[in-house]
């Protein structure tokens, strides 16, 4: 039976990729009439060939990649012969479009690398060889187009698999070909070229046809991760997914993580019948033996050999954002059917990936690759990478603009999340608050520098003391004084400053304190991490809100004056953003508001907030 | 089943389980076509014993062949899957038609303003419908979880990075998300499938003899007494099929003797036009169907 290959087209611009996807289209057959009837047409209008047909526009199907003549973004492209099935992932050669690269690389089995002959390797072609081995492709075409233009010389094509070796040894593929060829005329496509006598190898078609890519592992145990729990009446109680590894028989004794609860197959499921076993790549409902705890994103994994779980892993990260990654910002981790907060917790290194050389970084922009720590806010089982494509990638999503903006590949865990235990004491938060007659809270004040912020929360904590309570306030200038001293004011370090100053909150509020924090915090996304640190009604986000004229006016540091001049760098409001709350519980103007009125507004949001949760008596 | 049916079987009923699994209110675009067919098909695969648990949604302009109605009513008391039908009744009070209106203003009136408001109204959040990479250059380049801003829009430029089979299905109030669970399907995929699943489509697909008259070159069928004929015009009965259903006014059939699966499989195997030759509509503008899209076709 026929089987299907998917295989990538990458390589850099003008290479002649889509031209080369086109040729196959035709050559195969599979261009209809009206298909051609209209590369005819859209050929004089857009085409870059003169006279003769543009095949590279059957594949650039935007109206904005027409018109520019270059690809955007990946087109899948479906061909068959007699031998076997296709799936193509045509890829943009840009370097701006890498993510869709990786977006069409991410699926495939085969990379076909094309060279332009006139060319030679550029600094693309190492970059995409370096992605598609690090995305897990294990067999590479090395396809040297535009031969007519080196007037078919072996030479010139000897020259460019040479130049190639030494990427290729630190690659280490399964299989890798080399194949001298001509898109545009289609030589060494389908039939060997008489302009190439010189070439025996196979022709460029006849290698994806016969090329073996299935995988040599050793025997890997069942993992299937739960996508979805069918429960139509009180007697069905279905597991549906589909399997990434293994095989499962009925009468399997299975683990169930996380849990670590044991049981049995007891059936499974598809369309109208049950089967006796299944292998992977099926998409199937499980059912158990006994009625266990299991919801989306569990793991049923063979009991003999269970699937792992952590929740602090080494992975190689390819940065999909035009945002910088930043480590300390929380995202959102997608991984298998999982979904967990998490964080970069350090990046050990960039990749050069026209070198393949390491460089430090203290943050990720976009297409960069790095090798970092994660940090995952539950255990989460897996598998690495190189064991299950399926169980050991992940995509990180920013929790505010919902974008896509990493895609990750685990190395191996950091350290068994089984070990760590959270120490729980008999003396408790609950138990420290009841002693303070008191609801501990974090009331952060965020604003430009200049808006009152130290103002309120000096007057506030007067006022909370005179009542009685027990506050604490953390100032932004003199907490770099001492914790914070090494930090600077670039992007990563303000978000580093603000973890460690959420995290220190959090110990005091642990303590039994009103915690007021007075901190510029420019961005959104660490005062939005600050609030998932407490718990609902603990944290009370103040907008302390000045126009920035009105900031500069007072200028009581005269830091302003400094940094209109040049001599401050990265001041908030001047030359770094100030991302303003957008649903604060609590907005004052300071230049209409009294400080006095700012604070009775804070007194009234806390006491709402205490009574609504009320368990410490005041 | 053959490997890579089955493995596209198990792909398909992933993404729809996916889909699913991360939406508040699914609901599952269905046009009574092969692809939809298919489509609800895999659904009831994915979910059995259950129903598949969400709404199918047809958008009826009115001028769908009467064949398509009927077998639509079979499906859903067949199927018990719940059917919401929709019409743009402001369209009709107009007097929009496919004789009165070019086909570009038609499509847009009757099918994706009318697609627009059943969506709106509904408040779903991913909708599912039956498009494959393999019809047409634009959808080609389209993820299987595609992101529309609010007004149901899809820029092209702006797809979000989809590796592996991780999907992101994160949106603000207001965008949405279209799934696409046949993407990787061709036309004769799909008919094998249909064989050997067994699955019935509507009896259009077959080759019949049918009253149609000749426009622009293109057979059209004579479905019913709304279709304004020619003076001395008279429909002649003819062997014919359709590779693709939609408004009979617009859906040009195919001379053919084709009347089991086996011999249609055989015929888009060899075929040499696209499906989408016979829908007038793709042809109304250059870049038609991306530019479609964009408004929020299918």
């Amino acid at each position: 039976m026929r089987d299907t290959l998917r295989f990538i087209t990458c390589g850099s611009v003008d290479d002649g990729k889509s031209t080369l996807i086109g040729r196959l289209l035709v050559e195969s057959r599979q261009v209809f009439d009206d298909h051609l009837v209209a590369l005819e047409r859209d050929s004089s209008r857009y085409g870059t060939q003169g006279d003769m047909i543009d095949l590279a526009l059957l594949v650039d199907g935007l109206q904005a990649e027409r018109e520019q003549s270059i690809t955007i973004d990946v087109a899948y492209r479906f061909f068959s012969t007699p031998a076997r099935r296709f799936i193509v992932a045509d890829t943009p050669g840009h370097e701006q479009y890498t993510r869709n690269m990786a977006t069409g690389a991410s699926t495939c089995e085969l990379a076909v690398l094309v060279v332009n002959a006139l060319n030679g390797l550029q600094t693309q072609t190492h970059r995409h060889a370096r992605i598609v081995a690090l995305l897990g492709i294990r067999h590479l075409v090395l396809a040297v187009n535009k031969m007519d233009l080196v007037s078919y010389s072996e030479e010139a094509f000897s020259e460019i698999v040479r130049e190639f070796q030494p990427l290729l040894r630190e690659l280490s593929f399964d299989s890798f070909q080399a194949i001298p060829l001509s898109a545009l005329y289609g030589e060494n496509i389908t039939e060997q070229s008489s302009s190439m006598p010189w070439y025996n190898g196979p022709t460029f078609l006849g290698h994806l046809e016969t090329i073996d890519t299935t995988r040599r592992d050793a025997h890997l145990p069942f993992r299937m991760a739960v996508q979805w729990v069918n429960r139509p009446n009180q007697d069905f109680r279905g597991y549906c997914g589909r399997i990434a590894t293994g095989e499962v028989k009925v009468g399997d004794r299975v683990r169930i993580v996380p849990g670590g609860t044991e049981t049995s197959v007891r059936s499974i499921v598809v369309w109208q019948q049950e089967r006796p076993s299944a292998t992977a790549g099926e998409s199937i409902t499980l059912c158990l033996d006994d009625e266990v705890d299991i919801s989306r994103g569990t793991v049923i994994a063979s009991a003999s050999e269970p699937i792992e779980q952590s929740d602090q892993f080494e992975a190689k990260l390819l940065c999909l954002s035009e945002e910088l990654l930043v480590p300390g910002r929380t995202y959102l981790l997608n991984m298998h059917a999982c979904q967990v907060g998490a964080s970069i917790t350090a990046i050990k290194y960039l990749i050069d990936v026209k070198l393949g050389s390491h460089l430090a970084a203290k943050s990720l922009g976009l297409n960069d690759i790095a090798v970092v720590n994660i940090y995952t806010d539950r255990p989460v089982p897996f598998e690495t990478y190189e064991r299950s494509r399926g169980l050991g990638s992940f995509i990180l999503v920013d929790r505010l603009s919902n974008q896509t903006v990493g895609a990750g590949m685990i190395d191996f865990s950091l350290r068994r999340a089984a070990n760590i235990h959270w120490q729980a004491l008999d003396i408790d938060k609950n138990a420290r608050a009841k002693q303070k007659f008191q609801r501990p809270m974090c009331l952060w004040l965020t604003g430009l520098s200049g808006s009152g912020k130290s103002t309120i929360a000096n007057l506030l904590e007067k006022r909370l003391f005179v009542e009685g309570r027990h506050t604490y306030v953390l100032d932004g200038d003199n907490v770099r004084h001492g914790l914070n001293k090494d930090l600077g004011f670039t992007e990563a370090d303000r978000v580093e400053n603000i973890r460690r100053v959420t995290e220190v909150a959090k110990l005091l509020v642990d303590a039994g304190l009103v915690v007021i924090v007075s901190f510029i915090s420019p961005y959104r996304a660490e005062r939005e991490r600050a609030r998932l640190s407490f718990a609902p009604g603990e944290f009370i986000e103040v907008f302390v809100d000045a126009p920035l004229e009105e900031c500069e006016r007072r200028d009581s540091k005269g830091l302003y004056a400094k940094a209109r001049s040049g001599i401050l760098q990265n001041f908030t409001g001047i030359d770094s953003e100030y991302e303003a709350p957008e649903s604060p519980e609590i907005h004052l103007n300071t230049v209409t508001t009294s400080p006095e009125k700012c604070i009775d507004r804070i007194l009234q949001a806390m006491a709402r907030n205490t009574q609504v949760t009320d368990t410490y008596t005041l | 089943m053959s490997g890579y049916l089955a493995s596209l079987e198990a792909e398909s009923i992933e993404i729809i389980r996916e889909s699913i699994a991360l939406s508040e209110k699914p609901v599952m675009l269905y046009s009574i076509g092969k692809d939809s067919t298919v489509m609800l098909h895999l659904a009831r695969k994915a979910f059995w014993p259950a129903t598949p648990p969400f709404p199918i949604l047809h958008i009826d302009t009115t001028w769908k062949f009467r064949e398509m109605i009927q077998f639509r009513e079979h499906v859903a008391a067949e199927t018990g899957i719940k059917l919401i039908v929709h019409t743009n009744q402001k369209g009709v009070a107009d007097g929009v038609t496919p004789f009165t209106y070019d086909s570009e203003r038609y499509t847009t009136i009757m099918k994706t303003e009318a697609l627009k408001q059943a969506l709106d109204m509904g408040g779903y959040d991913i909708i599912l419908g039956g498009a494959r990479r393999d019809e047409e250059k634009s959808r080609a380049k389209e993820r299987i979880f595609s992101f529309r801003s609010a007004g149901h829009r899809w820029d092209p430029k702006l797809q979000r990075p989809e590796l592996w089979n991780l999907y992101n299905a994160r949106i603000h109030p207001g965008e949405t998300i279209r799934v696409f669970p046949l993407s990787n399907w061709t036309e004769p995929d799909v008919w094998q499938y249909i064989e050997q699943e067994n699955i019935p489509v509507v009896p259009l697909y077959f080759a019949a003899p049918r009253p149609v008259v000749k426009r622009s070159g293109q057979w059209i069928m004579v479905d019913d007494e709304r279709f304004p004929l020619n003076p001395g015009e008279v429909p002649e009965m003819r062997m014919v099929r359709f590779r693709t259903l939609g408004c009979y006014p617009l859906s040009a059939a195919t001379e053919s003797t084709a009347n089991t699966i086996a011999d249609i499989v055989h015929e888009t195997r060899v075929a040499r036009t696209s499906e989408r030759q016979g829908r007038l509509i793709d042809f109304d503008q250059t870049a038609s169907m991306e530019k479609k899209k964009q408004e929020g076709y299918f």
